[in-house]
């Protein structure tokens, strides 16, 4: 799903460093916070920057005969919300700018404004929305799933609006379809994966330590 | 791990196979990443980058070392932890 480097027009790429580096700023903050809060925090927050190093890695072939990988925001913004998730996730992002050429340093905050904040954020709510009725494993698998595929959604939208087919709102929504046939059918078999995987580490999780967990994700 | 999980895991991982092998008509397996980048050049050809990355792998190998070397940071993280917390589980309950 990484815009890969250079490929985003000087201007876009400043509108979402705009965007993401706020929210990047704001999550740091909360990270120290929940760790100040409660020292055990700090063993979550590394199970679920874990979880996004893990899934983030894998190239997993998918039914439309092209490969893509999920991006394991899925855990992180269902213990710690949104903007920690962002700050995790430009982790990742930056080890795969750098080393593996995956994504670029131009187009860091366009990728970390999808996988990092929009696509965890609407995860995030739909969890909100959910967690009181359904089982804590369900929510997760829901909250993953949601997560992965809208960052490839966004990632769309991203390309569409600085490569738009054509004039005007049209030539965005011609363009953005045509990126949404390459990301978004590949990416369904993904994100049900992705939110099996989620919901079983969850599951995992609160059976060792319940009341860190219960804490964490209330 | 029990071995619910277990079998839970080798199942999400066969699963994709075998949906893969009933419509392997598809071209080869290139990343979703190349494709939109196809995408790209198709709506605006004269469209340059302008900016290439800092660092490339200088082969697929070491690029599927440098990924893996990523997964294994992620396992490595997650399985730390899970342990120390069924260790601490275990010391608990005598």
């Amino acid at each position: 799903m990484h815009i890969m480097e250079g490929f985003l027009p000087p201007l876009w790429a400043g509108v979402w460093y705009v965007f993401a580096l706020p929210v990047v700023a704001y999550g740091t903050y909360r990270a120290k916070k929940e760790i100040e809060k409660n020292p055990k925090n700090k063993s979550l927050l590394a199970v679920s920057a874990g979880f996004i190093f893990v899934l983030s890695a894998l190239k997993i072939p998918s039914v439309t005969g092209s490969c893509s990988h999920p991006t394991g925001t899925g855990i992180a913004v269902v213990m710690f919300g949104p903007a920690i998730t962002a700050f995790l996730s430009i982790i990742v992002l930056l080890y795969q700018a750098l080393l593996l050429a995956h994504g670029g340093l131009t187009t860091l905050g366009a990728n970390t404004a999808s996988m990092g904040i929009i696509g965890p954020f609407i995860g995030w709510l739909i969890y909100r929305a959910v967690s009181g009725r359904l089982d804590i494993k369900v929510s997760t698998f829901i909250a993953a799933a949601v997560a992965d595929w809208v960052t490839y959604v966004v990632t769309s939208i991203q390309l569409a609006l600085a490569f738009p087919a054509g004039p005007g709102m049209a030539g965005i929504i011609s363009s953005a379809t045509k990126f949404l046939a390459i990301f978004s059918i590949t990416q369904i078999p993904l994100a049900v994966v992705e939110g099996i995987l989620a919901a079983l580490l969850m599951g995992y999780l609160i059976q060792l330590r319940e009341d860190i967990v219960m804490e964490a994700t209330a | 791990m029990r071995w619910d999980v277990i079998l839970n895991l080798l199942l999400l991982f066969c699963i994709p196979y075998i949906l893969l092998i009933s419509t392997v008509a598809a071209e080869e397996w290139a990343g979703a990443d190349a494709k939109a980048e196809e995408a790209i050049g198709e709506i605006s050809p004269q469209y340059e980058p302008w900016f290439s990355p800092l660092f490339e792998p200088p082969s697929g190998e070491i690029e599927s070392f440098l990924f893996s070397l990523q997964a294994a940071i992620g396992s490595l993280l997650i399985g730390y932890f899970i342990g120390r917390y069924r260790g601490a589980k275990h010391a608990r309950n005598g």
